[in-house]
């Protein structure tokens, strides 16, 4: 892997390091591909399992990206979603098994999150318009990249969330008593999945009004 | 530029490279795995009895707080007894028995074998009994323990397999599995009446407040299911139950 990156760049080259960045805003996995909306549904009522989940997702995606890139002239066209399924599975529970091994309490928060991570478009998707196509080196930070730039969302919707539909923050009350004496109360619409759409909405409609490039041209 | 030929051995081979490495891995986490679960089993039940633990201790404090561990029969007779370490009675201990096996032979008509056990907490026993249900997604599982009148509740604490983070997965948070403490189990008359988890709040509803608890928004059916589960789990021992608070 070092022999085919020395011979033309440095592994944090500017243009590697744009493989990072990118998926954060410009090409976020979630607002413009357009990838791993449901699981984004389903782990941002409460900001803690949707960091957990961004991590576990970050992980994965950067090492099926690493593995399917170094099996990449391997693996035959006809059956290589199958060979990256078979690989993100075995990353997979893999992960689960060592987690349930020695941090027993990890592991149970993570539990309904495995399956979910296996389904997740963004490892798919990054594998096949990506791993597939580049070096290892570049398909593991671009994977990390993805993670990341799928978890920021995730962090800020899950943020609104909680806050607005529960009152707290990380399972920490913060919206004061007094509030609710004054007849405040928390939005139990907040709590269901389609406010993460609409929330999911807005960023996208934020982000695409201050990157006019990103905005289709039809 | 792939043959089929190709095709097929890369698969076979990445197949069984694959089976394998995951075979070998659950093989030898298996005994980790299984001292985790055997811990956490302690920790549910040393939690419902109000006993603060952490996976290092709960082993030791075990010991100290479980006197006995009972096995009866559908007719509330006691058919096992663990104690001080030796089984005093019958062959199996009650720590070793998966109610929902259990339940499962129960409802084939088969003789079944239901675990409880006695903790003295102070100046207290309590009796803890293992509840088993279903939730949304999958099982959801529970301790309670009642006083020594077999109707209040100590303490109780559930947990589940994969219910919706946020939702129903708040059945295993301290703040819902708190509100039980103090409710009864049996009417006035002496009649089971079970802790119903009440949706909307048991403040609006028709049920006495001792007998229910309210629900969690948003996960309804986890909530509808911890209440069917708290029910059905201590219908089967009502009648070790009666025949214990008969002879006080």
């Amino acid at each position: 892997m070092s022999n085919e990156n020395t011979n033309k760049e440095h592994a944090f080259s500017a243009k590697n390091m744009r493989l990072l960045t990118a998926p954060l805003s410009k090409d976020n996995p979630i607002t413009v591909q357009v990838l791993g909306i449901c699981s984004a549904l389903a782990v941002t009522v409460k900001l803690k399992p949707a960091i957990v989940m961004a991590l576990a997702v970050t992980i994965v995606v950067a090492f099926s990206n690493l593995i399917t890139s170094m099996l990449r002239n391997t693996i035959p066209p006809r059956i290589r979603i199958i060979v990256q399924l078979v690989i993100v599975s075995l990353l997979v529970i893999l992960v689960d098994q060592v987690l349930k091994a020695f941090v027993y309490d990890v592991s149970k928060q993570l539990s309904v999150f495995v399956g979910l991570i296996i389904t997740n478009c963004i490892v798919m998707g990054r594998l096949e318009a990506f791993a597939m196509a580049n070096r290892p080196w570049q398909s593991f930070i671009d994977g990390i990249g993805n993670g990341l730039g799928y978890g920021i969302i995730l962090v800020i919707v899950s943020f609104f969330r909680e806050l607005l539909g529960s009152g707290t923050l990380y399972g920490y009350q913060v919206i004061p008593e007094g509030f609710y004496n004054f007849g405040y109360e928390d939005n139990g619409l907040m709590i269901l999945p389609p406010m993460a759409l609409i929330l999911v909405g807005t960023i996208v409609w934020i982000h695409r009004s201050r990157n006019k490039d990103l905005i289709d041209k039809s | 530029m792939f043959s089929n030929r190709y095709i097929f051995i890369y698969s076979t081979i990445m197949v069984v490279v694959v089976a394998v490495l995951l075979a070998l891995a659950a093989t030898l986490l298996q005994p980790y795995q299984e001292k985790n679960i055997r811990v956490e089993r302690m920790r549910y039940i040393l939690t419902s009895i109000n006993v603060e633990n952490t996976a290092a201790n709960a082993e030791e404090l075990y010991a100290k707080y479980i006197t006995e561990e009972l096995v009866i029969n559908v007719d509330g007779e006691i058919t096992g007894r663990y104690k001080d370490g030796k089984m005093e009675q019958g062959s199996r201990r009650a720590f070793d028995i998966d109610l929902r096996t259990e339940m499962k032979k129960l409802k084939e008509g088969g003789t079944v074998e239901l675990p409880l056990f006695i903790a003295v907490v102070g100046n207290d026993t309590l009796t803890v009994f293992p509840l088993q249900g279903k939730g949304l997604w999958g099982p959801i599982w529970g301790y309670i323990s009642l006083k020594n009148d077999y109707s209040t509740v100590a303490g109780s604490v559930f947990d589940h397999k994969g219910e919706t983070p946020g939702l129903g997965a708040e059945i295993a948070l301290p703040e819902f599995q708190k509100q039980f403490v103090g409710k009864k189990i049996f009417d006035e008359a002496g009649k089971f009446v079970s802790v119903k988890v009440i949706k909307g709040g048991v403040k609006n509803s028709k049920t006495p407040e001792v007998h229910g608890v309210d629900a969690i928004s948003g996960g309804t059916i986890t909530s509808n299911g911890t209440s069917l589960m708290i029910e059905t789990s201590l219908q089967m021992y009502v009648p070790f139950i009666t025949k214990n608070q008969s002879h006080e």
